[in-house]
């Protein structure tokens, strides 16, 4: 087999045989050697991004599984599996993520049995957990069409409403705790991001971010993969993104005023720097762009406001987890290079996986079998139900 | 009861004689170097300070309600009946939220260790249940670390300031802060030049509580929503089932016809 050379492959390789470098480091020379962490600076950039981000940028399969399946917005049901296929990808890579920045890896299977229910970690961990096997079984179709087995596709789309029931529940309740986890620590985080409210922000930015995602990867996988790009489905989401960014900065600001903390925002300070950064990418950009019907209606600006949006959450949680502890601290952290090593492998690793995923399995139904001879999902078959409607109609 | 120790800065006269008895305790290396050393880690749970030839000890504070116990996701951590915050080591899953979360930054962590595990002073349980000081109170030449009930180190503490009120700070740290302490500084510099929280910033709220009344909810919030949800994927694929149903009555009602 000749395996044909292409720049991003060539940036592949590097990131992986970096990242295998690094691992090597964490695992035989320790935490210490491979990260610039230290009792001052305990949680570094893989709980600020690995974690944190990893899990607020899985969100577009609770979303959209909600939207398509809870809400039954039939239209946006071409995009349910690569959201679905991203999350699950997402969350196991988070777990990937924790197993480098755990202090003792193999011992997590300790939740299970030295539970301590008054702990947030405890709840997320378990949450995440139940999670992941739940888009595991969401996930489970797209590979037993592959395999043309009937019978399990009619066991899944029996219990697919406890799983989607099930799934958005616990998404609810591990993307606010990850915000919960920063509540006991009133006197070390920098009043712009420690507020009581912080478990709405961490679950309301995670649903603008699934909206987000969602466009930007459906846009990526067009591109990528030459799919035809379906312009009412992001339009759609584009409108969603809209008002979910404006629920989130009138909660923003509504927080911010309430604590009283309006003219010290605008006051140039090395936090106010982050955070205006931070408000200007996801909020004041995107809002102002989608703002205009033109560029809410073109696959560019749509893609382009979603960028800037994704970004300008990344860069809230960022702050929350590392620039907010600054002042606290006294001092700077900067990530090594092996700890920024391990995070983009662990991103590599997952548009490869992706892009595995889309090459062999239906994810983008289309592409594989003609719609008639695929087996349907339950949203499918609802539509497929109303179709008889419309042709009676003609009678 | 629940034991506790009182720190008098005023009578400290900076030996360190705590820092070394503390290593032995506790098998860590100490030796003019460590001895040198002005901060606490993973080898140094203890520390004394100087500053103008005073001098100020820093140790675990034995939280009435800890917040490290609190976080750990596998209750690695707890507060004894007789008052030490222990660590159970075979437990630790090494996440490290107990750092972050303490507000006297007292966990540290071994990071060159490969098996790392997490590193602050236990008041020394095994002497304590054996009816014994801890060893830094045990070998304090001039009694400025004292060990004893948490209750009469209280009122000792509050003798001392009343009788020499001169000499002392009119404040007993550790006594109201984060819901009170099992360590007492009283001392005539206040602990904040030393590095220690200031009371105002880390107030006499229990830590446990800023996420305990999240976590509290928890068991309301997961039928209710189940419900919500419920409901909607209900409502909303009722309307299915509905023209699914009118769209067969038709059909029936078309071929009859």
């Amino acid at each position: 087999m000749k395996i044909k050379l292409t720049f991003w492959k060539v940036v592949f390789f590097v990131i992986m045989a970096l990242g295998i470098y690094s691992s090597f480091i964490r695992y035989f020379r320790g935490l210490g050697a491979v990260s610039n962490m230290s009792d001052q600076f305990p949680w570094g950039l893989w709980i600020g991004f690995d974690c944190l981000c990893g899990v607020m940028l899985a969100a577009g399969g609770f979303c959209m599984v909600g939207a398509v399946y809870l809400f039954n917005v039939e239209s946006l049901h071409s995009v349910v599996r690569p959201a679905v296929l991203t999350a699950f990808l997402g969350y196991l890579l988070f777990i990937v993520g924790l197993m480098f920045d755990l202090g003792r890896p193999w011992y997590i299977w300790h939740q299970l049995i030295y539970r301590n229910p008054h702990s947030v970690m405890f709840e997320v961990g378990m949450c995440v957990m139940i999670y992941t096997t739940v888009l595991f079984f969401e996930f489970l179709p797209n590979v037993f069409e592959r395999l043309n087995w009937k019978s399990p596709i009619k066991w899944i789309n029996k219990i697919y409403p406890i799983l989607i029931v099930l799934g958005i529940l616990l998404s609810t309740l591990h993307q606010s705790s990850l915000g919960s986890l920063y509540l006991i620590m009133p006197s070390k985080l920098h009043p712009f991001w420690y507020t009581p409210a912080l478990p709405f922000f961490f679950f309301a930015s995670a649903v603008a971010v699934g909206l987000a995602m969602t466009i930007f990867e459906s846009t990526q996988s067009a591109r990528a993969f030459g799919r035809h790009l379906e312009l009412p489905v992001l339009v759609t989401l584009g409108g969603a993104l809209l008002v979910a960014l404006w629920v989130n900065a009138l909660l923003r600001f509504e927080d911010f005023f309430h604590r009283g903390l309006l003219k010290q925002i605008v006051t140039p300070s090395y936090e106010a720097y982050f955070l205006w950064l931070e408000l200007a990418l996801a909020f004041v950009i995107p809002i102002t762009m989608l703002s205009f019907k033109k560029i809410r209606l073109s696959p560019g600006g749509l893609y382009l406001a979603s960028v800037f949006a994704v970004l300008g959450f990344i860069t809230n949680r960022l702050n929350i987890a590392l620039i907010g502890f600054e002042t606290y601290v006294g001092h700077h952290y900067t990530p090594k290079w092996t700890e920024f090593s391990v995070t983009l492998m662990i991103i590599a690793a997952g548009f490869a996986l992706f892009g595995l995923a889309v090459k062999y399995l239906p994810i983008f139904p289309e592409a594989h079998a003609p719609v008639k001879e695929r087996i349907r999902t339950p949203a499918e078959i609802g539509s497929m139900r109303a179709a008889p409607v419309l042709h009676n109609a003609g009678d | 009861m629940s034991k506790a120790i009182l720190y008098d800065a005023t009578m400290c006269i900076g030996c360190k004689q705590c820092e070394g008895a503390c290593a032995q305790q506790n098998k860590l290396p100490y030796n003019d170097a460590v001895a040198a050393e002005s901060i606490q880690s993973a080898h140094k749970y203890t520390v004394v300070m100087s500053k103008d030839d005073k001098f100020m000890r820093r140790l675990c504070m034995h939280c009435e309600k800890p917040a490290c116990a609190s976080v750990c996701p596998v209750g690695a951590f707890h507060k004894t009946i007789e008052g030490p915050v222990v660590y159970d080591v075979w437990k630790c899953i090494g996440c490290r939220y107990c750092m972050v979360a303490c507000v006297f930054a007292q966990p540290k962590y071994e990071w060159q260790s490969l098996n790392p595990r997490v590193r602050k002073c236990i008041m020394c349980p095994d002497r304590v249940v054996a009816g014994k000081p801890t060893a830094c109170a045990e070998i304090c030449p001039t009694g400025a670390t004292k060990f004893g009930e948490r209750d009469d180190l209280i009122n000792e503490a509050k003798d001392r300031i009343r009788q020499n009120p001169s000499n002392y700070l009119n404040r007993i740290y550790g006594l109201n802060e984060v819901g009170g302490t099992s360590v007492f500084i009283i001392a005539d510099k206040n602990v904040e030049e030393y590095g220690y929280p200031a009371s105002a910033k880390i107030g006499d709220t229990p830590m446990p509580e800023y996420t305990g009344r999240v976590m509290e909810r928890i068991p309301d919030f997961i039928p209710v929503w189940t419900l919500v949800l419920g409901g909607i994927y209900w409502v909303s694929h009722r309307r299915d089932e509905v023209a699914e149903a009118e769209a067969e009555a038709k059909k029936q009602n078309g071929s009859s016809k």
